[in-house]
């Protein structure tokens, strides 16, 4: 989506980008970027949280105006609740890696078939 | 508080241990476009775009931009093919990946001029040459026959 931004700006089209992924968006390098620590799925807001959601997409609009230049990051100040997310999301336990193997070799296949349908 | 997750070294493990040897290389520019608004925000019409899509898709799939209504909006969006966190949460309130009922009320309250008709779905490519000469250029088609002023992209 970072490279959305790019194509968009360069048109003359001003983006947010409102997202949870903060070390990938900026690395990339955005011109501006609300940033909610939660997991990936919900960058709006916890589901059914109206006024979070609210709140959250009022800072993404406050954000068009005063972001004065490229790079700009605000972080939304909500909190998920609890985390036990943060160690779960790709976590790689013992009893996991005949799995994971496994499904790697299922997705170098899938990417084979969907390189020879583009050639 | 606690410090954010740190995606590009979390996925990178995560995909050796798929046998993938060669570690994906994330975007990275020195320089970044900057757009400044044209008008005020309470005159300028918004469009969205996600990364979500408007069916089950499988990661079998060939993903392709595509929009919906943003009028008479589906109840959900779609993401069981995308990298997303499928332990800690879920995509059954549409609001939370894409507050169109938020933007409407953002429009009654004059905070935004207009909402775009359409929202507009970015397929999440592996390839960036293609995002940045094919899929951006698509919704930037889309965005400019919607009279978009501002977008919000909202990636799951």
């Amino acid at each position: 989506m970072s490279l959305v931004a790019r194509v968009l700006e360069d048109a003359g089209i001003p983006t947010v980008i409102l997202g949870s992924a903060i070390d990938i968006v900026e690395h990339c390098g955005v011109p501006r970027f609300l940033f909610t620590d939660f997991p990936l799925g919900n960058p709006c807001g916890a589901p059914w949280d109206r006024d979070m959601q609210r709140a959250i997409l009022g800072q993404a609009l406050d954000l068009f105006e005063q972001a004065d230049g490229p790079r700009t990051t605000v972080r939304a100040p909500f909190a998920w609740d609890g985390d036990r997310w943060r160690d779960q999301y790709m976590e790689i336990r013992p009893e996991d890696r005949e799995e994971l193997i496994r499904k790697g070799e299922e997705n170098r296949k899938a990417r084979a078939a969907k390189r020879s349908r583009q050639t | 508080m606690a410090e954010p997750i740190g995606y590009m070294a979390r996925s990178r493990n995560y995909y050796a241990a798929q046998g993938f040897e060669k570690a994906y290389q994330w975007a990275h520019f020195d320089e970044v476009p900057f757009a400044p608004l044209a008008k005020p925000l309470a005159d300028s019409r918004l469009g969205i775009v996600t990364t979500a899509a408007t069916y089950a898709r499988t990661t079998r799939d060939d993903r392709a931009v595509d929009s919906g209504s943003t009028i008479d909006p589906p109840e959900r969006l779609f993401g069981d093919d995308l990298s997303w966190d499928k332990k800690a949460t879920h995509l059954d309130d549409r609001e939370s990946y894409l507050p169109l009922v938020q933007l409407e009320k953002a429009v009654v309250g004059g905070r935004i001029g207009s909402l775009s008709p359409r929202f507009y779905c970015a397929p999440t490519s592996y390839s960036q040459r293609e995002t940045l000469t094919e899929d951006g250029p698509a919704i930037l088609k889309l965005c400019r026959e919607d009279e978009v002023d501002v977008a919000m992209l909202v990636p799951l």
